[in-house]
């Protein structure tokens, strides 16, 4: 295992399209959820412990070879808003081609090939991580911190907030976050006995229900 | 300029010359340059030059909303099924040049949809003198500023204007309106530039796009040689 890998496929610059997305900041945003640190933290934790982790869950899954179409079926059952299903779809098929170029792997290709229009992210996700010869535990974290540096570096942007506060959000939410990610290998290690019904199926019902009318947007500047 | 790396596997990645089923994929031009210098219309006069000859896309990357492509829907220029919208999370350059992979999406999907293809137009969104196209999205690229922006821009230089493939200076009719001086835009872009091409051009009355069309057409005749 390379810690160093693991900052490969962290760094927020790996070029998979997050940079398009809010993860639910900007329709919070409009709505006033969201107006300065305090508000982003909050915004951040609830994520963290719902999107966050059964994203993070799916991806130590896939990393532990849990079968790929098994678990995107999971993720489908676990995302009501149509809207969401297909940003987590096309999030899956961009960062699987820059994961194919980056650490090229023959279950890769083969995700690829079952999956031509995109399987959900975290799964995409923690296949990476296994062709980045990363542990579960690599792939839970990743897609954890996924959860909530997408909202702040968005959030950034949408209401000019301070960088440095919005990344003090993300270093306080940090002990959290190592919370979430070792549950969610738990729950990973239970699939092989108990099948994806091991999964957390932990919902945020407003981030889905805000997604289908940020989806509606005339005018936007992020694509979720 | 032919960009051949193969990778093995089902689907296209990046630069890759050619299509999974072997065939060689359309010639990819991408379009940058400053917020009203006349890229969307200029991607709009170029259509309607080409359309009758090559079979066309466009890909457009707005900042917040989806105008520019409906402006080229508005103008018929192509077929709705041919214009494709990329959003890009308030950076353009960023989906043009750091992370490809949403326009990389997007030109593939044309060319499943509506292929084969022999050129996919890339407009990027307006953005600053710096913004230049990877070359893992496009296999040429052309830089739009206009005479209204001020008529020092060739000197200040910058990657757009230094290093792209085409320099196009447009709305020289405006020139005498706004005091900016053509022979010292030429004289400074061909110092910034050696002997890369520039070309002045106004879509109002005059010749038009036809130069720049030329110029995509020898590209092409590279592109499929």
């Amino acid at each position: 295992m390379s810690r160093a890998a693991l900052l490969v496929l962290a760094d927020g610059r790996f070029p998979a399209g997050g940079h398009a997305h809010s993860g639910g900041a900007e329709a919070a945003v409009k709505a006033g959820r969201i107006t300065s640190a305090a508000s982003l933290e909050d915004f951040c934790r609830g994520r963290l412990h719902t999107a966050g982790l059964v994203a993070s869950a799916l991806a130590a899954a896939a990393a532990l070879g849990v079968e790929p179409r098994e678990l995107d079926a999971a993720a489908d059952a676990r995302t009501p808003s149509p809207a969401l299903r297909t940003a987590a779809r096309r999030l899956g098929r961009q960062l699987l081609r820059a994961a194919r170029v980056t650490w090229p792997s023959a279950e890769l290709d083969v995700l690829a090939r079952e999956f031509p229009k995109g399987a959900h992210q975290p799964v995409v996700l923690g296949l990476a991580a296994r062709a980045a010869g990363l542990a579960p535990e690599d792939a839970a974290h990743c897609a954890a911190y996924e959860s909530v540096s997408g909202p702040a570096t968005a959030t950034v942007r949408l209401l000019s907030l301070d960088p440095f506060d919005a990344t003090a959000v993300l270093a306080r939410l940090a002990p959290e976050l190592d919370r979430v990610a070792d549950s969610a290998v738990e729950a990973a290690r239970r699939v092989a006995d108990e099948g994806a019904d091991a999964l957390p199926a932990a919902s945020a019902p407003l981030l889905e229900v805000m997604a289908e009318a940020h989806a509606a947007w005339p005018v936007r500047l992020f694509a979720s | 300029m032919h960009l051949d790396h193969p990778h093995p596997g089902p689907a296209a990645l990046s630069a890759d010359a050619h299509r999974p089923d072997g065939t060689r994929r359309a010639l990819r031009i991408g379009l940058g340059g400053p917020v009203g210098s006349g890229k969307t219309a200029t991607v709009a006069a170029l259509c309607r030059a080409l359309r009758d000859q090559l079979s066309l896309a466009v890909v457009t990357n707005d900042i917040y909303t989806r105008e520019d492509a409906e402006f080229l829907l508005r103008e018929a220029v192509l077929p709705p099924e041919r214009i494709s919208a990329v959003e890009t999370g308030a950076c353009p350059h960023t989906a043009i040049r750091d992370d490809i992979s949403a326009n990389l999406e997007a030109v593939e999907d044309l060319e499943d949809a509506v292929g084969p293809l022999d050129l996919i137009l890339v407009e990027s969104g307006g953005d600053n003198l710096t913004a230049t196209f990877s070359k893992g999205l496009v296999d040429a690229q052309i830089f739009v500023i206009d005479v209204a922006g001020g008529d020092d821009i060739p000197r200040k230089g910058g990657p757009g204007v230094t290093t792209a493939d085409l320099l196009v200076v447009n709305k020289t009719d405006l020139a005498p309106y706004v005091g900016s001086d053509l022979a010292r835009m030429a004289a400074d872009a061909k110092a910034q530039r050696a002997e890369l091409p520039v070309v002045f051009q106004t879509l109002r009355g005059g010749t038009g796009v036809t130069e720049v069309a030329a110029w995509v057409r020898g590209r092409l005749r590279a592109w499929t040689a």
